[in-house]
């Protein structure tokens, strides 16, 4: 699918309505699927952002489980559960809470299936949100998927369109391995096509959004979008930048993201998470490896700076990464 | 659920051959990265599994193997295991602290103390959400006692009366913390007050006691009435793993604690039924057992480099 805009006439959907019946359709189709986590079930109808409205209602008070803060055991149970045979969707509120459920993901459900011998899987997706929605400050704004990408036995999910949202977690639950799936705040109530027939999204691929001769971004989550801005701009200037939405970063699709280096001789790797040892790193270290003959300049990395996220409005908006950023560093890599 | 005095006695002497067979075994350079034994606490492995059916669950710890054996898991791939070979339980990639035998329901030991108390937890709710019928039993050591995992998770399971029985082995060491030095409670069972479950302290160097303990338990947990904690007081009587310098306990105290040593005691009681005789030839069995089991893991192959990275994902 590329670009934001539905043909006429598509069905749209909000991000969180997409998700939304990724997790009705999913608890419809399989009985073992069931959702747990804080405020899920009662607060207004469903959830802090939406994503579970209604399914109490629907799959009753075992499968849609709402329970006290207790995010390591919220997890650990969920361990668990996935290797006694369920498929548990856990939900952690904000992104910031899982480093209070490391263990049951680091140390346990990324290990069983190879520290036991392959005679155990953990089919389970933790649900998350990433990013800073604004005025949220040091504990509720970050964007950790790098430090789930390192650890072994974790696949680490960020969509940034409904249509993608709601594909990829239909994937996420049918896996039969741990996967961390970072939504964004930013993104819940943004709009995009999302078809009436049933559809997936594979894991570990890539898509283009928007085409282009000049220079590769590739990007993720809100970075998606600010791209998609950025390309309009530079294109009034004659610069044609192909879009690159990772989707998954692990597994991370290197054959889509080098075949259009190939096309463009040049990379940009934009996240909103911090630039020092973000994903974006390994993407162009990845790429220097393999791809070094086809770059026409280095590589740049656009993220937000190294700092925890500020309160004040000025101040957040000078560490996040922005729009004028991103054209910034497609005008130097082209006139490299 | 296992009845016979014999049998308990005799799954209690195969722990103590495994484990005494082990320390030789890690000292001789066969068994790599040290091993933690279970010598004295043979009693709360074996009471707590003998009140089990069949396909209950367990979650174990670093201090595993009596669980396992206890569960029913076969010495020869243990063994193996523990000499990093194919035919291992785990194929040779997981070693003592993450024995695994799914086919027995052993959820797997594990290297981080309190871990398995969240995944005991969550494979007691999927029991209670598919109405399986089936108990969890959840081993951690007293050293979990002051896990966050414990709060969080006793409290779950509390609440939605999930039929799990929680099994707090006290051996009274972390390493070389002592129990009381750990926690500032004098009755370790008295922490289930304050999480909404029944708490029960039992001597578990004592088998019967234990099985008759948890079989209490597991029949309020299979009933709905929701889990128990059981505080089984047993001892440590080797060190923390193979290779402790020891310098954080007496002789004397080892040796108060040796006199009433599980094993023994569960012999003399069966001695006047069974006869020494008998006695022996058992004992002479399980030894034969390890042997066997020693002979299976030293043929079984070494896994082949070229798999180093395979089944990291399912």
């Amino acid at each position: 699918m590329i670009g934001q805009t539905a043909p006429v006439g598509a069905r749209t959907a909000t991000y969180a309505a997409a998700l939304n019946e990724a997790l009705r359709e999913e608890m419809q189709r399989d009985p073992r699927v069931f959702c747990i986590g804080e405020d899920i079930a009662v607060w207004g109808g469903g959830g802090v952002y939406g994503v579970t409205k209604g399914l109490v209602e629907e799959f009753g008070v075992g499968r849609v489980r709402d329970t006290p803060i207790s995010e390591e055991a919220i997890v650990g149970m969920s361990v668990g559960a996935a290797a006694a045979g369920l498929r548990p969707v856990a939900e952690i509120m904000y992104s910031d809470f899982l480093a209070l459920a490391m263990d049951p993901l680091v140390n346990q459900a990324a290990k069983m299936h190879y520290m036991f011998g392959g005679q155990a899987s953990v089919p389970m997706v933790v649900r998350s949100n990433s990013g800073a929605p604004g005025g949220k400050a040091a504990q509720h704004s970050q964007s950790l998927e790098a430090w789930f990408m390192h650890v072994p036995g974790l696949k680490v999910v960020t969509p940034a369109t409904p249509f993608d949202a709601k594909g990829l977690l239909k994937s996420s639950i049918r896996d039969p391995n741990p996967v961390i799936f970072l939504e964004h705040k930013r993104l819940y109530q943004t709009k995009g096509e999302v078809p009436e027939i049933e559809y997936l999204v594979p894991l570990g691929r890539a898509d283009i959004k928007r085409i282009g001769r000049d220079v590769t971004i590739v990007s993720n989550q809100t970075m998606v979008l600010k791209a998609l801005e950025a390309a309009d701009d530079l294109s009034l200037s004659g610069i044609e930048a192909e879009i690159v939405d990772v989707r998954t970063l692990k597994p991370v699709d290197m054959e889509t993201i080098l075949e259009s280096v190939r096309k463009t001789s040049r990379l940009i790797v934009a996240h909103e998470a911090n630039v020092f040892a973000g994903w974006g790193a390994e993407i162009v270290a990845r790429v220097a490896e393999v791809g070094f003959e086809l770059l026409d300049a280095p590589m740049m990395r656009v993220g937000a700076k190294d700092s925890p996220i500020p309160y004040s409005e000025p101040l957040e908006m000078a560490i996040l990464p922005d729009k004028d950023a991103l054209v910034a560093a497609a005008r130097a890599v082209v006139a490299y | 659920m296992i009845d016979d005095l014999q049998t308990l006695y005799r799954l209690m002497m195969r722990i103590r051959e495994f484990d005494s067979r082990m320390q030789v075994l890690v000292n001789a350079g066969f068994i790599r990265g040290g091993a933690h034994q279970a010598i004295g606490q043979e009693a709360a492995a074996v009471g707590v599994c003998a009140a089990l059916d069949p396909d209950d669950l367990i979650t174990s710890t670093h201090r595993g193997h009596g669980h396992a054996i206890a569960k029913g898991v076969d010495v020869r791939p243990m063994m193996a295991e523990l000499f990093g070979r194919e035919g291992g339980c785990c194929r040779g990639r997981g070693g003592s602290m993450h024995i695994a035998d799914f086919s027995v329901g052993l959820l797997g030991a594990n290297g981080v103390v309190g871990a398995g108390i969240g995944i005991a937890t969550g494979a007691a709710l999927a029991q209670s959400l598919g109405a399986s019928g089936r108990v969890v039993a959840c081993f951690f050591g007293e050293g979990a006692m002051n896990q966050g995992a414990l709060l969080e998770n006793v409290n779950y399971a509390a609440l939605h009366a999930l039929p799990i029985v929680y099994v707090c082995e006290n051996n009274h060491f972390a390493m070389s913390m002592r129990a009381e030095r750990a926690t500032a409670l004098a009755n370790l069972a008295d922490r289930a007050l304050g999480l909404g479950l029944p708490g029960v302290s039992v001597d578990a160097m004592n088998v019967v006691a234990v099985r008759d303990a948890t079989r209490e338990a597991v029949q309020r947990a299979r009933g709905g009435g929701g889990p128990t904690l059981i505080v089984a007081d047993c001892y440590r009587l080797e060190g923390h793993h193979i290779g402790d310098p020891l310098n954080y306990r007496t002789r004397e105290e080892v040796q108060h604690w040796r006199e009433q040593d599980p094993i023994a005691r569960c012999r003399l009681k069966l001695a006047a039924v069974i006869g020494d005789a008998e006695i022996a030839r058992i004992d002479a069995e399980e030894k034969a057992r390890i042997d066997d089991a020693v002979a299976f893991a030293e043929a079984s192959p070494l896994p082949l480099a070229a798999t180093a990275e395979e089944g990291v994902y399912a």
